[in-house]
């Protein structure tokens, strides 16, 4: 059983109207691309905002990944577009 | 080194003396202030909402202040950044470092400056005229960031 956390901000969390969820990840599932393929077909909106691969980052941990970051059982995952800070 | 996310505003010539007076070995400190402005994107900015990500937003800053510590040698860094709801000229976020000479304080304050920008987990949301609007990450950023990798 493959259970993690996700978390989504600022224009994501938005969109969804809402922050976090738990996902049980089905076990062809193991990397932040499929993840995002996964959430995708979820829906409308979420085929919006997670088709274009360039406009969501991602973190694990609290340490940004790239799109083949290997997720695992019990993992902090968000999501979120592009920072603007500073 | 410190690092601060915080609400509230900060005494960025406080801080500075503080620094500077803890540090004897240091003969150059460099500090940057970022502030809110009221013009962004050609229209006038009446107020700014920054989320972050709580957790993420400690360790991204310290991992970037650490870095510059490493590579220049420094004596100290401090990074508070604000969050959460400003206006024009508040302040959002301070930088100061200590360093033995002026050459790599100057840079190690443009390095976590160029690093907070792409990597730091913050957002803001700006009010305007025609409503609220997210603010777009820009490529020029990314560019800044890039001549550090060498």
């Amino acid at each position: 059983m493959s259970l993690i956390k996700v978390f989504y901000f600022a224009r994501l969390k938005e969109s969804l109207n809402y922050s976090t969820e738990e996902i049980e990840l089905p076990s062809d599932v193991e990397t932040i691309a499929e993840l995002k393929v996964l959430l995708a077909q979820r829906g409308e909106t979420w085929a919006n905002l997670f088709s274009d691969k360039q406009t969501v980052r991602a973190a694990i941990n609290h340490a940004l990944v790239d799109n083949d970051a290997r997720i695992k059982s019990g993992d902090e995952v968000a999501f979120f577009p592009p920072v603007t800070g500073g | 080194m410190r690092i601060s996310v915080q609400t509230e505003d900060f005494d960025a010539g406080a801080e500075l003396a503080q620094m500077r007076l803890a540090h004897p070995e240091a003969g150059a400190l460099v500090s940057f202030v970022g502030q809110v402005r009221d013009l962004n994107d050609g229209a006038m900015v009446s107020g700014m909402h920054l989320e972050h990500y709580p957790g993420m937003t400690e360790k991204a800053l310290s991992g970037i202040a650490e870095q510059a510590m490493q590579r220049w040698e420094l004596a100290d860094a401090l990074v508070i950044h604000r969050y959460g709801d400003l206006k024009p000229l508040d302040q959002i976020v301070l930088v100061v470092v200590a360093s033995a000479h002026r050459q790599s304080a100057f840079a190690a304050c443009e390095f976590i400056m160029d690093y907070l920008k792409t990597e730091a987990p913050f957002w803001k949301k700006e009010s305007t005229p025609e409503g609220e609007r997210w603010v777009d990450a820009k490529e020029i950023d990314e560019v800044a960031k890039s001549r550090w990798n060498r």
